[in-house]
């Protein structure tokens, strides 16, 4: 969609009702991206458990359109749950840099926000937000199922006030 | 690697495969390296420390007590096991005696964890060879076993439920009742387990005969836990180098002779139903007293060493404590079952298929928290 | 025949060994303390008497020294033995005992990532936890880290 994300809304807009189709374009993009977060599967320690219990049937993420993917190809949001370690923080950029635009992250448990009971450890990196943006952070230690969705409806919620006229998020982080 | 450049006997170059570390079917955070001829393996390389957390260094920053906290955080599946070699360790180099009671609830709580390594060891290696639906049935009986942890300490996961001298706080109200039922309803799943998958001719196809490891191997490489025992060596800490109040119980150590994936399944399955065996003889044992002895505020243990072997649902779980006698440990060591058993990897993934990497590497049942530390 | 048997024989046979400080051992288990030349020697021994099972391979920094720990087990008879031996802080070397125990591969690994400790003989020594590059050994006493990249 590189035409119309990047040029035709700056374009619409001098035309008069050009909002009211950007408002409108904008509603039905950020709808359909919100309802379905497609996320990696990619799990670092503890944390992935409860990624995997809030994928299984008691907690079923399905019903928020959240369908795990293998490949970062395929995926537009990623789930940073665990421990992020020197040498596997290359490996992460790597993973986020191949996913598609736009892509999101949560991180989840305070290993990724922010070292957690490993802040002073030497192979630790002390969050991951000094590899990879982060959108919304996840408490716990591990948090729990009802935590991680409660994450995604506020990514929910954030993708919800997004306008095309950022360009999503590449604009932002460009 | 330069292992790209080597020919095969028709003059072919090999290929180099990359799997991991994201992956996945590696379990979390392992990378394999394969050099391929054709689709046979010509070497396998395990390339592990991706989350190399250096857990042992912050052991000597740490009191005793954060210490068993700490350990919930080495095999993140089996948390009540790794506390319950912590405590086991540190109560040697105090020389404290543990009251009855406690001693009974730190053994429910770590067979009621075996119970859940092995459901999920049941749904993760079922699902690599393509059982989606066996997953969901493992998550699902296991969401009913943390609901039992959780009445007990609160957490999910990370429970650090033990204590030094015994554990932190007793059963809640009808815990009793719930885990019989609980144990009731394990024992007619597991039927619904045995027809969906272990008499699958897919399942079996894909596991039998695949992946052997002899007995001369099981000793040269140290593997331990269900891994020794699949391959006919009958040995379980449990039972031949006892600890607690384990020989006060009633329990079989299953053995198998064929050491290939499906015996290795086989002996999960058997060993949960063991397990489920020593939780009912705990639930009628169990009588009312102390679940605490009366140890310092500060644990500061005397100037010494001690090396405390258990029986974790991977393998050998043992620690190697020093003290010299201040409130930290000096150095702590993990003997990790999952980091001594994954060596073997290198050794019998040669000659072996692309296909069954997989289900070699399930069916070891590795954590890579514990591999790495 | 129990562990202070062999203990007594392996001190016979050779030169320089001794029982290791058995009041600071609290689990039981006897311990030798062996000069470093005779180790693979003496663990050469211990497995054609039946020690089959290395259970753990572990290194201590005692600061002045740095110290490997050996644990076997016989399974058949259940007995146990600590192998220790003391090591020269600035250039420590032993031999491996991976021809006898190629359990010992990662374990001899890991103490040569974090500890520093060599081991002549060993098929493919190299950084197993670390990554590549990364200078200095974490488990030693004096270990200081510098700042990254990502501080």
């Amino acid at each position: 969609m590189g035409i119309l994300l990047d040029e035709a809304p700056y374009i619409l807009e001098n035309f008069p009702g050009g909002g009211i189709v950007i408002t409108s374009a904008d509603w039905f993009i950020n709808w359909s991206r919100a309802n379905s977060l497609w996320p990696l599967t990619f799990g670092l320690a503890c944390c992935a458990f409860e990624m995997i219990s809030a994928n299984m049937s008691k907690y079923d993420l399905d019903r928020f359109g959240v369908f795990p993917r293998p490949t970062p190809r395929q995926a537009d949001l990623i789930f940073v749950a665990g421990t992020l370690t020197k040498k596997m923080a290359p490996r992460l950029k790597k993973l986020y840099d191949q996913m598609g635009e736009p892509k999101y992250v949560i991180s989840m448990g305070s290993c990724s926000n922010t070292g957690g009971p490993f802040y002073d450890s030497y192979a630790v990196v002390k969050g991951v937000d000094k590899v990879i943006p982060v959108d919304v952070y996840v408490a716990g230690c591990p948090p729990r199922p009802e935590n991680l969705i409660e994450g995604i409806k506020k990514l929910q919620e954030k993708i919800k006030k997004d306008t095309i006229k950022n360009n999503g998020r590449a604009k932002i982080f460009k | 690697m330069t292992e790209n450049t080597l020919k095969d006997k028709d003059g072919f170059e090999t290929m180099y495969l990359n799997m991991g570390p994201q992956h996945p079917s590696t379990h979390g955070v392992l990378r394999l390296g394969l050099v391929l001829d054709g689709e046979v393996i010509i070497k396998a390389e395990p390339d592990i420390g991706y989350l190399h957390r250096g857990m042992e260094k912050l052991a000597e920053s740490r009191t005793y007590q954060a210490n068993i906290a700490m350990s919930d955080r080495f095999d993140y599946v089996t948390s009540m096991n790794n506390n319950f070699v912590t405590a086991l360790a540190v109560e040697k180099l105090l020389g404290v005696e543990i009251p009855k009671r406690a001693q009974y609830l730190r053994i429910l709580m770590a067979e009621l964890n075996r119970v859940v390594n092995h459901i999920l060891f049941f749904g993760f290696f079922a699902m690599d060879l393509g059982a989606t639906t066996a997953l969901i049935f493992g998550f699902r009986e296991r969401e009913e076993a943390l609901e039992l942890f959780e009445s007990v300490c609160g957490a999910r996961l990370t429970y650090n439920y033990f204590r030094v001298g015994g554990v932190s706080r007793d059963l809640p109200a009808g815990f009793i009742e719930k885990a019989g039922n609980f144990v009731k309803m394990m024992r007619s799943r597991l039927k619904d387990y045995d027809d969906l998958v272990t008499g699958n001719v897919i399942f079996q196809d894909r596991s039998v005969g695949i992946g052997r490891i002899s007995k001369e191997d099981v000793l040269a490489y140290s593997l331990s836990g269900p891994v020794m025992r699949a391959s006919g060596i009958k040995y379980d800490i449990r039972k031949d180098d006892t600890y607690s109040v384990y020989r006060e119980f009633d329990f079989e150590v299953p053995v198998r002779e064929n050491g290939d994936c499906f015996d290795r399944y086989m002996m999960r399955m058997l060993e949960l139903r063991e397990a489920l065996k020593i939780i009912e003889q705990v639930l009628i044992k169990l009588e009312p007293g102390e679940i605490l002895a009366k140890v310092p505020k500060i644990i500061k243990p005397p100037a010494g060493e001690a090396y405390v072997r258990t029986e974790s649902p991977k393998g050998e779980l043992a620690l190697y404590l020093v003290s010299d006698g201040t409130a930290n440990p000096y150095r702590l060591h993990l003997r990790a079952p999952s980091f001594i058993n994954l060596q073997i990897l290198q050794k019998i993934l040669t000659g072996v298929k692309v296909a069954d990497v997989i289900a070699i590497l399930g069916s070891i049942d590795i954590t890579l928290g514990e591999v790495d530390r | 025949m129990d562990a202070q048997k062999y203990l007594n024989e392996i001190k016979g046979r050779f030169p320089g060994t001794a029982d290791a400080a058995p009041e600071r051992i609290k689990d039981g288990v006897p311990a030798l303390l062996c000069p470093a030349p005779f180790l693979f020697e003496i663990v050469k021994y211990l497995k054609a008497e039946g020690f089959n099972y290395l259970m753990d391979l572990c290194a201590t920094d005692y600061r002045d020294s740095l110290e490997v720990i050996y644990h076997f087990c016989a399974l058949e008879t259940n007995v146990k033995l600590t192998v220790k031996v003391r090591l020269d802080r600035e250039k420590p070397e032993l031999a491996s005992i991976t021809p006898l125990y190629p359990g010992a591969d990662w374990q001899e690994r890991e103490a040569f990532d974090l500890l520093g400790i060599n081991f002549p003989g060993h098929p493919d020594l190299k950084n197993l936890l670390l990554p590549c590059g990364w200078e200095g050994h974490p488990l030693r006493k004096d270990y200081s880290r510098k700042p990254d990249q990502y501080d």
